[in-house]
């Protein structure tokens, strides 16, 4: 395999919490350019652990962190992944603590070293991209659930990251907001991971399903075939399923 | 969830220079916080009361705002005639009114209103994310700025889980008296609400070093001068110095 195009790779990483419950454990994973790929597991997994410990928030017991082909293990290696690699966390409001929309989102290219001019550039076209013009002086704590999740995806990506980590970022949406967030994920042309229950979400923006169980990773083969129960506005009439 | 609710409006006060707001009310509150000249108090109590008139705030809101304070001032206005020392005015007995003591009462009373009322037409007239940069500007380090604006920010985090919990409680029957259950209850509840915030803070500390947080912050905003600034400012300056000079004066000449 090219390790050029590996963007991530994780060797016989163990993770401990201080507690003493081990979360990882001999877990082997790696993420190659182009890759999208879906993370569907159980609540307590590790899934979250799995990304902080890729991020450096975590630091992992044992094993080895590659990323971008280089060796992670002190918090200075990890301040170049945390500029190339964007996560997107599970709580909008742990991620936007700016007043206004446009100081948030232009608080990463900042402190990348841009310029004013040009944080403020790249904040308004990440904005525009998606869909959230207009908003640069809204109030943060003001916004709606939805706006807060595409606002920190706007904060993520002012950043110009190679890969994206997307911890759960459905959660709550109503299907307007799903949908729209679907659109961005097409739209966009970087690798990433996320994490979702959703199979509708995952179905359309990855292309490769994984799984966690007993502290490691799986890559999951099969194309799952399955039935669910659900309500129609029109439920009474006959429709059709696209 | 806190209401900005003076922040909006278009009259002069609110477009003038937040900077400039934040300076002339810090200023004009330590002259009056330090007159004693009734005269000079009445004076500063109109000047406010114009203020708030300018700002074309709700006058049933202000009052509104102000009523927590008079309350506080009607305990003033109890307990200082009580015991403060010096010459009665009126006696019952072995209660007795003393003069200087309401004097001190009226001082308290009038300065307090006066302040309360320019800190609504001046700073409440700016959102508090515009009060933060202000400040900056102005030269207060950057840390107690960032303190207070991300406290102002979480506050309403907080507030939610607080109501959230509160919430929990009740739907379970939870109903507050005075007893150790209740005690105990809301100590419980005290409790989570630390251990969550301390989850939230590191979270968010998380959330900004994945951001290339290094320490430094960077600001944004830059206030644009207004042709109305100046004048503005100018006419403050004006009654603040001369608020100032006449105190001063009076205080000589008395002595």
């Amino acid at each position: 395999m090219d390790s050029h195009n590996r963007l991530i790779n994780l060797k016989n990483i163990n993770y401990q919490y201080p507690g003493g419950k081990t979360v990882l454990d001999q877990l082997n994973f790696s993420l190659l350019q182009g890759d999208r790929i879906g993370l569907v597991a159980p609540n307590g997994s590790g899934k979250t652990t799995l990304l902080h410990v890729i991020m450096g928030l975590l630091k992992a017991t044992s094993g080895m962190v590659e990323i971008f082909g280089k060796q992670r293990g002190q918090e200075k290696d990890f301040s170049d992944v945390r500029r190339r690699i964007g996560l997107l966390f599970q709580d909008a409001d742990d991620q936007l603590f700016s007043p206004t929309v446009i100081e948030d989102v232009a608080f990463g290219p900042l402190n990348l070293g841009k310029s004013k001019q040009e944080a403020l550039d790249i904040s308004r076209q990440t904005l525009d991209f998606l869909g959230l013009n207009g908003f640069e002086d809204r109030i943060t704590y003001k916004l709606s659930g939805g706006e807060k999740r595409l606002v920190s995806l706007a904060t993520v990506l002012a950043m110009q990251p190679e890969v994206l980590l997307l911890d759960e970022p459905s959660n709550a949406l109503d299907n307007a907001m799903k949908a729209r967030l679907i659109r961005i994920l097409q739209k966009l042309d970087l690798s990433y991971i996320l994490i979702s229950h959703e199979f509708d979400l995952l179905s359309q923006t990855t292309d490769q399903f994984y799984t966690m169980a007993y502290g490691k990773i799986f890559k999951d083969e099969h194309e799952h075939v399955h039935t669910h129960q659900h309500a129609h506005h029109i439920g009474g009439q006959p429709h059709k399923h696209t | 969830m806190i209401p900005e609710s003076f922040a909006q409006g278009d009259s002069l006060i609110h477009t003038i220079n937040p900077q400039l707001k934040t300076a002339l009310a810090l200023v004009y509150s330590l002259v009056l916080a330090f007159s004693s000249n009734v005269i000079i108090l009445l004076a500063g109590l109109i000047t406010s009361l114009c203020l708030v008139l300018i700002a074309r705030l709700p006058l049933k809101d202000v009052l509104k705002r102000l009523s927590v304070l008079i309350g506080f001032l009607g305990l003033i206005w109890l307990l200082m005639p009580l015991t403060y020392p010096g010459e009665a005015i009126i006696k019952f007995g072995i209660i007795k009114l003393s003069l200087p003591g309401l004097g001190l009462a009226l001082q308290i009373s009038l300065k307090s209103t006066a302040i309360l009322m320019a800190l609504m037409a001046l700073l409440a007239t700016m959102p508090v994310a515009t009060l933060g940069h202000a400040l900056r500007n102005l030269g207060l380090p950057t840390k107690l700025v960032y303190l207070l604006m991300i406290t102002y920010r979480y506050l309403f985090v907080f507030e939610q889980a607080y109501q959230r919990l509160i919430r929990a409680a009740r739907v379970r029957g939870f109903t507050p008296g005075t007893n150790l259950h209740s005690y105990r209850t809301y100590a419980y509840l005290a409790g989570m609400l630390l251990v969550r915030a301390w989850s939230r803070a590191e979270r968010v500390s998380n959330a900004m070093k994945c951001r290339g947080f290094s320490g430094k912050f960077y600001a944004l905003n830059q206030f644009d001068p207004d042709s109305r600034n100046w004048p503005f400012g100018l006419i403050m300056s004006v009654i603040i110095l001369t608020l100032a000079t006449v105190e001063i004066w009076i205080r000589i000449t008395v002595s």
